[in-house]
């Protein structure tokens, strides 16, 4: 089967962001930027269903700018076939970006898409389930484990109180938690055949999807910041601590 | 307006998050409607006509919706969120999963995990790990919106007097199918819904050590949670995680035992109200953030602890 593969290149999750002074959002200036880890472990995914015979080709997407290709060729290396890019300058919201991951469905016909679960930069937690929406597929989200089971997907989800197993009707679309796998690193000599294989840049307006949104940011803000606290000697004082000036035991 | 609030509910019983849900939907104000969508949920549309601020409670009573499926849930949802001007749902892993489904079939975009209500179309919402706060504005017909339960207090669970409707939309989508669940099982509270958190990190070393901290969770009457360093070292199961990537707490108290600070950690745990820290390496970023530190070993400090408390 095909496998759709999306990925985001999104602030390095090691990097401690700062706001802007003017409250327009954060500085990403000269910060270093990655591709998402749960995005990471989408391509790892897809890349294990190939070598064990599941998967025949695997596509990377990515919306973003220019730059997001040193995302698309990480992915490349860690084994993906072949990469488009969404090139596009602005911001999208999750919507947006479902939309323009439909067009590439359509046109490309995937009987799997897998995505991380949420970007570390917008927390928004939903593309994978509205490109379910609009495709009209069957979500598995939030993956620890995932089965081809003939034309069915059996896929165990993280949920708040333990773990829960659905089977999805193929085409299916997936979004990976933390503990589905752990992803490799890029070999040079992959790293240096990555650079041949094919990359496609297509633009919003040749898919033909509008990317207008509904919410705009108004500002951002650091958040407030939490008071000094001390450090205490012993247990003992620790406890007297709590009891009698925090008075939460 | 009209808001719609999704029940979370588990085996007969109303969750805690319908609460902090509902305050949510009080303070963008109007008249409040519960969809409560289950199979046999009787008993809970009951509690959910309880809870104070309620107007109506629509039951959806329905074998296809018995373990929330989006696939067959969304739609139900969609159809019925055309009545309202917002439509709210806990951001439990139920919530996130289903919610985004029903703002794209409703062509709106969702705003995610709001902290804080400005107005009715302006929400407050942390981004970058809670490293920022972003205010955000909506001009969605239908404002489709998750809530962080520990940015709002619980509304009272008894005092409404709402009316219950029958509502028979939708059924099985033919997509998806449930298979099976394994839920851990615990005494404790709810690691969510907790006043007091005691969790672990890799300090703890192995599995066998976090026996220290149930010892002294039991003597608090406390939840215990994880770092993901020691749901990955194999410690405890991952439904124990607190962080970006697991669960967000914000209890009175939250005992950090041998967890570094990383900040995907301090995004579920920086809004406790006192923070202590117990850790042997003192330049430890968690030390930044609590209220009280000790630098000691934990396999000294935790058990003199919990003979002390």
């Amino acid at each position: 089967m095909k496998v759709l593969v999306a990925v985001k290149r999104v602030v390095d999750y090691n990097v401690k962001v700062r706001v802007k002074s003017d409250n327009s959002g954060v500085d990403l200036a000269n910060v270093k930027m990655s591709m998402n880890p749960f995005c990471e472990i989408a391509v790892e995914e897809a890349v294990r269903l190939k070598e064990k015979g599941v998967a025949s080709e695997i596509v990377v997407v990515s919306v973003g700018p220019s730059a997001a290709q040193e995302q698309l060729r990480t992915a490349l290396a860690l084994g993906a076939d072949r990469a488009i890019l969404v090139e596009t300058n602005e911001e999208l919201n999750s919507l947006a970006v479902a939309k323009l991951l439909k067009a590439v469905v359509d046109k490309e016909q995937p009987q799997l898409v897998i995505l991380g679960k949420q970007a570390i930069d917008s927390d928004n937690n939903q593309t994978g389930q509205m490109l379910a929406a609009l495709t009209g597929f069957a979500q598995g989200t939030f993956a620890s484990k995932v089965e081809v089971a003939g034309d069915k997907l059996n896929v165990t989800r993280e949920i708040d109180g333990g773990l829960q197993t659905v089977a999805l009707t193929l085409p299916a679309i997936v979004t990976t938690d933390l503990r589905l796998n752990e992803p490799r690193y890029a070999s040079l000599p992959n790293i240096m055949k990555a650079k041949k294989k094919p990359l496609e840049t297509v633009t919003p307006d040749a898919l033909g999807v509008s990317t207008a949104s509904t919410v705009k940011t108004l500002k951002v803000e650091a958040p407030a910041p939490r008071q000094a606290g001390i450090k205490v000697k012993s247990v003992a004082e620790l406890v007297e601590k709590l009891k009698n000036e925090a008075k939460v035991i | 307006m009209a808001i719609l609030v999704i029940a979370e509910h588990n085996n007969g019983v109303l969750a805690g998050a319908t609460l902090n849900t509902v305050a949510a939907a009080q303070k963008i104000g109007g008249d409040v409607a519960v969809l409560v969508a289950g199979q046999n949920v009787g008993a809970v549309a009951e509690a959910a006509a309880k809870v104070a601020g309620v107007s109506k409670v629509l039951v959806a009573d329905n074998a296809a919706f018995a373990h929330l499926l989006p696939e067959n849930v969304a739609p139900l949802i969609a159809e019925l969120a055309k009545d309202y001007s917002h439509v709210l749902a806990p951001a439990t892993t139920n919530g996130k999963n289903y919610l985004p489904r029903v703002a794209a079939l409703l062509d709106v975009d969702q705003i995610s995990e709001i902290i804080e209500v400005i107005d009715a179309d302006t929400f407050k919402r942390p981004i970058y790990a809670g490293n920022a706060i972003a205010t955000v504005q909506s001009s969605a017909a239908v404002k489709v919106i998750t809530v962080r339960t520990t940015g709002f207090d619980a509304v009272a669970a008894e005092g409404g007097s709402a009316t219950i409707e029958p509502v028979s939309i939708g059924g099985d989508a033919g997509k998806s199918a449930f298979v099976g669940e394994e839920l851990a099982k615990s005494d404790r509270p709810e690691l969510t819904a907790a006043k007091i958190v005691v969790s672990g990190g890799r300090g703890m070393q192995n599995g066998e050590n976090f026996k220290l901290l149930y010892a002294l969770a039991d003597k608090l009457g406390a939840a215990v949670g994880a770092s993901r360093a020691a749901v990955d070292a194999g410690f405890v199961p991952n439904d124990m995680q607190v962080g970006q990537t697991g669960k967000i707490v914000a209890p009175q108290l939250y005992i950090a035992v041998g967890i570094s600070g990383a900040i995907q950690h301090l995004a579920g745990m920086k809004d406790s109200k006192v923070i202590v820290a117990i850790n042997k390496d003192e330049e430890a970023p968690i030390f930044q953030v609590a209220d009280y530190g000790l630098v000691a070993d934990l396999f000294e400090a935790v058990p003199e602890l919990e003979k002390l408390v």
